[in-house]
């Protein structure tokens, strides 16, 4: 019997990169032009009564170092550029939550002439957390939520990798061989 | 003899950086470790709030004026609804004046709770972040109980108050407050005898007498420099009169002031609350308001947690604002900081910077800037060049 090794390594790779990223994930936080409501609410969370840090979350002062983008604010036009040079450096797989109502839909300021209206126009996001400001409970249950959906990220990824090894010709000796050179 | 050019080290700061929540960005020169220059960037909040009042009915402006700031809310709408009230030649009935003034004290306690926090993280003290915020959710708690919502209130509406104060409310407020009380004490000893805190901040980033009028600074930074600079004992607004409140100065003009100036104001609040509470005036909630505002300018000064907030606000008789400007105190307390930070170490700037408690979504504004005999600004069609320019593409 032939063992498939790269899926098996692969496989358990996933797993275990799910699991390091849905237990520690290093949040950043970057203010594009909120009115501070959201701000203050989010270092509400981080602070004793609520205390995000349970779930493993860090706020994390550099963007090379984070996964998670928190993202307040309508994003102004000073801010664009910064916002998405903030979302490059960070590295892949990277995600965003947009806290608050002017992040969503540019709330209150909307027809402001020096706002781009939400931050869904300059980087793609992957969870909404609605409010003026959202209480921090909210802001806990939206931070859960994307933790739950990159459990189930990983396992579609692991599904994917399991039906890519199941095309033919994916499982030939070249491919096998791999993990054993190194 | 080659000239010399001196080594210029230039760290840069921001505007997305680890220690302040806001947007904005810093750049020192250093020799070593000593700063030689600042210079600070702002903006990136800029909205175009101002701008924005003019396109929205003078009811709908509450809700935005409200979010120029969201730690100062309260008195940003609090300011604009005395404008319009003046302009509208009515004043609100004594007992929303009462609970208005209530609020803005409750959040002068939130905002100075959240400073000493913010502030002492920047000192690498975070177990005193953490309690202070820890305790500020008591301050939350009665915000929330009484409005309904933790940070923009809503409370004011044009003519009055949306809220009354119940009964169990109010003693509530009264069990909260004996809480804060206890627990300020606590930060009046830690801010002011703390062996390591006091060293980050005794004699740091020091401002006379003469360099806080020279600079303009206002609210506790300096009152904490013998400036008697207070909106609320000068010029009383709201109920201020039938509930003074008493001017808190300090003389050293150092960080340690500052932080003394600030709790020692806290004391203040708990005491004007506690009296309003005592004697609340009974009556109406509201005056009624007319929906077109008759024509006029009208300027308001109130004394927000940062410093004196100016309003102009114009009506040309219609149901919109023609033009509303606002001055917030942070921007006023800007000038002392790229001023102060020369000479200190590096790792003092963050401090003195938050020792101004810097509010970047109240200041980012567009301003004229006056330097001795010119003055800088931009026309409109100069302004048009340059936005066609930046963003044609």
């Amino acid at each position: 019997m032939q063992l498939n090794l790269d899926q098996v390594w692969g496989g358990a790779l996933d797993k275990l990169k799910t699991w390091a990223r849905v237990n520690s994930p290093w949040a950043i936080h970057y203010n594009s032009g909120s009115c501070n409501g959201c701000d203050i609410e989010i270092l509400a969370t981080l602070t004793p009564r609520y205390d995000l840090e349970r779930v493993g979350v860090k706020l994390q002062g550099s963007p090379r170092h984070a996964d998670i983008l928190i993202c307040t604010g309508p994003v102004t036009l000073q801010s664009r550029e910064r916002l998405k040079r903030i979302y490059e450096q960070m590295p892949e797989p990277k995600f965003v939550v947009a806290v608050g109502s002017c992040a969503i839909s540019g709330g209150a300021f909307q027809g402001c002439y020096n706002i781009v209206g939400h931050v869904d126009a300059v980087i793609p996001v992957d969870v909404y957390i609605p409010g003026c400001p959202p209480r921090p409970e909210a802001i806990i249950d939206g931070v859960v939520k994307l933790l739950e959906s990159l459990k189930e990220r990983g396992r579609v990824g692991e599904r994917e990798r399991a039906g890519r090894s199941a095309e033919p010709g994916a499982g030939d000796s070249e491919t096998e061989e791999k993990p054993q050179q190194r | 003899m080659t000239e010399q050019v001196p080594n210029k080290f230039i760290v840069p700061i921001g505007p997305q950086h680890p220690a302040l929540k806001e947007p904005g960005h810093f750049e020192f020169s250093v020799d070593g470790e000593i700063v030689t220059d600042a210079s600070i960037r702002l903006g990136y909040v800029h909205r175009g709030v101002e701008r924005g009042t003019e396109d929205r009915t003078w009811v709908q402006n509450l809700y935005l004026i409200e979010r120029i700031c969201g730690i100062c809310s309260h008195i940003h709408a609090t300011a604009y609804t005395l404008g319009v009230e003046k302009l509208a030649g009515l004043s609100a009935p004594p007992r929303a004046q009462a609970i208005r003034e209530l609020f803005c004290e409750l959040e002068r306690i939130h905002s100075h709770l959240l400073w000493i926090g913010v502030a002492a993280h920047e000192a690498g003290f975070d177990a005193l972040f953490m309690y202070s915020w820890r305790d500020r959710e008591t301050v939350m708690d009665l915000l929330e109980e009484l409005s309904g919502n933790r940070v923009h209130y809503s409370c004011n509406v044009l003519g009055g108050v949306k809220f009354d104060i119940s009964d169990a409310q109010r003693d509530a407020i009264l069990r909260g407050l004996d809480f804060l009380e206890q627990r300020t004490h606590h930060y009046l000893q830690v801010v002011t005898q703390d062996a390591a805190f006091v060293r980050r901040t005794r004699g740091v980033g020091v401002m006379t007498k003469e360099q806080a009028v020279e600079y303009g600074a206002v609210g506790p930074v300096a009152r904490a420099s013998g400036v008697e600079r207070d909106v609320r004992v000068d010029a009383p607004y709201l109920a201020y009169e039938q509930f003074p409140v008493q001017m808190i100065t300090d003389t050293a003009g150092d960080l340690e002031a500052r932080f003394a100036v600030r709790v020692r104001e806290l004391f203040e609040s708990y005491r004007v609350i506690r009296a309003i509470l005592d004697k609340l005036p009974a009556g109406e909630l509201m005056a009624k308001m007319p929906r077109k505002i008759p024509p006029g300018e009208a300027i308001v000064r109130v004394e927000a947690p940062r410093g004196e907030l100016f309003y102009f606000i114009k009506s040309n008789g219609g149901d919109k604002p023609e033009r509303v400007k606002v001055r917030t105190p942070s921007i006023c307390n800007f000038g002392s900081v790229a001023r102060l930070t020369i000479g200190h170490q590096l790792a003092d700037a963050p401090m003195i910077l938050a020792g101004i408690d810097p509010c970047f979504s109240c200041n980012d504004r567009a301003v004229r800037i006056k330097r001795q005999d010119h003055i800088q600004s931009w026309t409109w069609s100069d302004l048009r060049r340059y936005a066609l320019k930046k963003y044609s593409a």
